[in-house]
């Protein structure tokens, strides 16, 4: 009945839309910083805790955000609402991570079906990509190991990371969990290390189907014949053990869009920088125009003052030879 | 150290994450203690990090302030990214027409020669070229009585609204494929204020939760079987909280269904029925009763000898309290 239909009017695009700038250069590097890039170095890494925690995971989380200062964000507040393997639970997550900007995280929790529970996820823009949880048993914090303090890795060098067992080839979940691990402990992807600052290694074993001894090391390098040094490894930093308990692998498409890496776009253009087939790299230089005339002598150099010296007995003697030249014709 | 046999001691090195993996090595049989489980996790570690250092200081160095530099390849094994790729930008409406043109850009000077002042002018900004604010005197047409210095600042009023729109279509253009710029955000105004209709009003968090709610219940169902958003709570229940006594209970002194059925009896029989009349209350009543009958005796009687009611000086009214127990003064005798 036409009387009872409704007209409906759509409104072409009637959303009145108006363009947000940061007013502040502080704010604009920022945003710059967060956007996506081609190539990605680094990853930062948030870490949190759910409704309870016990003592052995409160030192475990500080710790793990003592290995990470440069790049890591520790709240401390518990998160009631936060449950990384339920579908609903993961808002306040993603929620954080755009805040932070921040694509790992470490979620621990304590309860008597999960003790020391650790939920190792990341993130892809922001959204969940995929989780690890693990058990934490026979955790041994930094301060209960005894070694020289002069060892002692500096904050943020780059890390040695070892891998030891057929397990993580073999067994699905500690393969996703090698990942992860590969991940957290990496630090930032660099082009030039310092071969001095090499002073920390990571040290994962496969102890059985499920369970993963992981430590922290420093390094010592001792004389050895040949350029390569001796490595010693001295544990200095925590050491636990992981146990596996479930992990959510991503699905295939969004592990197939995470994966993809750009094909090597041409590097930008450096003015003035041009390349020969024969020469090599060549560079033109501009140099405006000397006023050389122009240019003010800052103080008489002595050599100015000599030359007119010289000038002006010069002068005089070809007046006085001209002179004499007069006279005798 | 090159003894090692391939098939059996082949780590995979990657050099660019400084990473070492060993897939042959097992645990035959747990080490009895834990000193030699760490003991035996160290020594295959040991080995693992000195094959990467071994790639690691063969690389070609070159000699820094700190020491040797070296320059890392570049990492093998693929890890996911933490954002997506960066999409290129679409070109502008004015790209696409310069292109299809042939339209080539021209690089423009920062300065500009004005003939006016004979000086070399700035293009745009302070003291410019082509001012609007320097020119004296425009010939007036015969025809019109047009402000043609208003009608100039109009036309370039409008020629920047234009700019602004088309720059705003060309955004929402890149917003729509995900290729916005970083430091560019496209924000909803509020719709202009028209006539009667008010402005928006900004609902706060819970206010939306308790619509959402409202809603919910009017549905066939109640609300109850709603598909949930991701991280929404589920409904508070409104209305009374009523509380049903409990089928099965033991009879005794703390029965409750005894108490229930004992409260009402009392009420009804009143056995202590002193709690249920307020004794000071029904005096005041019967006081004030009297009172306002004797009154208008005396109204009657005074009503020709005295002055209108209205100039009487007001009476200072009082609070009447139902306090328990005799109320003071003459007045308590019973009728």
């Amino acid at each position: 009945m036409s009387n009872n239909e409704q007209t409906l009017r759509f409104c072409s695009s009637a959303i009145m839309m108006r363009i947000k700038t940061p007013k502040n250069g502080r704010v604009r590097r920022e945003l710059e910083k967060r956007a996506p890039k081609l190539v990605e170095t680094g990853k930062k890494t948030l870490i949190l805790q759910g409704t309870k925690t016990s003592g052995t995971l409160n030192g475990v989380l500080s710790e793990i955000y003592h290995l990470k200062k440069g790049g890591a964000v520790r709240f401390t507040r518990k998160n009631d609402n936060i449950r990384p393997f339920e579908s609903g639970g993961e808002a306040s997550l993603e929620f954080f991570s755009l805040k932070t900007d921040c694509s790992l995280f470490v979620y621990g929790s304590h309860s008597k079906k999960r003790p020391n529970n650790l939920v190792i996820g990341r993130m892809y823009d922001h959204h969940v990509y995929d989780l690890v949880e693990v058990g934490v048993e026979n955790f041994k914090s930094i301060e209960s190991f005894n070694y020289d303090k002069k060892m002692a890795p500096r904050v943020g060098s780059k890390p040695f990371i070892a891998f030891v067992g057929e397990g993580f080839e073999n067994v699905d979940e500690l393969k996703h969990l090698k990942e992860v691990l590969l991940d957290l402990l990496r630090g930032e992807v660099v082009e030039n290390i310092n071969l001095a600052g090499v002073d920390r290694a990571y040290v994962c074993t496969a102890i059985s189907l499920n369970k993963v001894y992981l430590t922290h090391c420093a390094l010592r390098l001792k004389k050895s014949g040949t350029v390569v040094p001796r490595m010693e490894l001295v544990e200095v930093g925590p050491s636990m053990d992981l146990v596996v308990r479930r992990h959510r692998l991503p699905n295939e498409g969004l592990r197939k869009e995470a994966m993809r890496t750009a094909k090597d776009q041409p590097k930008k253009k450096i003015k003035n920088v041009s390349s020969d087939a024969i020469e090599g790299t060549i560079g033109k230089i501009y140099i405006p125009d000397q006023k050389v005339g122009d240019v003010a002598l800052p103080n008489k150099a002595k050599g100015v003052k000599r030359e007119r010296r010289e000038a002006k007995k010069k002068e005089a003697n070809e007046r006085a030879s001209k002179k004499q030249r007069e006279e005798s014709e | 150290m090159a003894m090692e046999t391939e098939s059996q001691k082949a780590f995979h090195v990657d050099v660019g994450n400084l990473l070492a993996f060993n897939p042959f090595h097992s645990f035959p049989s747990l080490p009895a203690s834990r000193d030699e489980l760490v003991k035996e996790c160290l020594h295959e570690g040991t080995k693992l990090v000195q094959a990467v250092a071994d790639s690691l200081f063969n690389l070609p160095s070159s000699e820094d302030v700190d020491g040797p530099l070296v320059k890392l390849p570049p990492p093998t094994t693929k890890l996911p990214r933490e954002k997506h790729l960066p999409k290129p930008k679409p070109p502008t409406k004015w790209e696409e027409f310069a292109k299809k043109k042939g339209i080539q850009k021209r690089k423009k000077d920062k300065v500009v020669w004005d003939e006016q002042t004979g000086t070399w002018k700035r293009r745009f900004g302070y003291d410019r070229v082509n001012d609007d604010k320097d020119i004296p005197i425009i010939e007036a047409k015969m025809t019109d009585g047009v402000d043609p210095f208003a009608k100039r600042q109009d036309e370039k009023k409008k020629r920047v609204e234009k700019q602004e729109k088309n720059r705003l279509q060309n955004l929402k253009q890149a917003a729509k494929i995900g290729a916005l710029p970083s430091h560019v955000q496209l924000a909803a105004t509020a719709l202009p204020i028209t006539g009667t209709q008010a402005p928006p009003k900004k609902v706060t968090k819970d206010e939306l939760g308790n619509v959402a709610g409202m809603a919910a219940t009017s549905t066939a169902s109640g609300g109850k079987f709603d598909r949930k958003l991701p991280g929404e709570k589920p409904a508070k229940k409104q209305g009374k909280h009523r509380k049903f006594l409990p089928v099965v209970e033991g009879s005794g002194i703390g029965s409750r269904e005894k108490e229930q059925t004992e409260s009402v009896l009392n009420k009804l029989i009143s056995k202590h029925s002193h709690e249920i009349l307020n004794v000071g209350k029904a005096v005041t009543m019967y006081n004030v009763k009297k009172e306002k009958k004797a009154r208008n005796k005396r109204n009657q009687e005074g009503k020709f000898s005295s002055a209108t009611n209205k100039l009487k000086p007001k009476k200072l009214l009082q609070k009447k309290t139902g306090k328990k127990g005799p109320v003071s003064s003459k007045k308590g005798k019973a009728k």
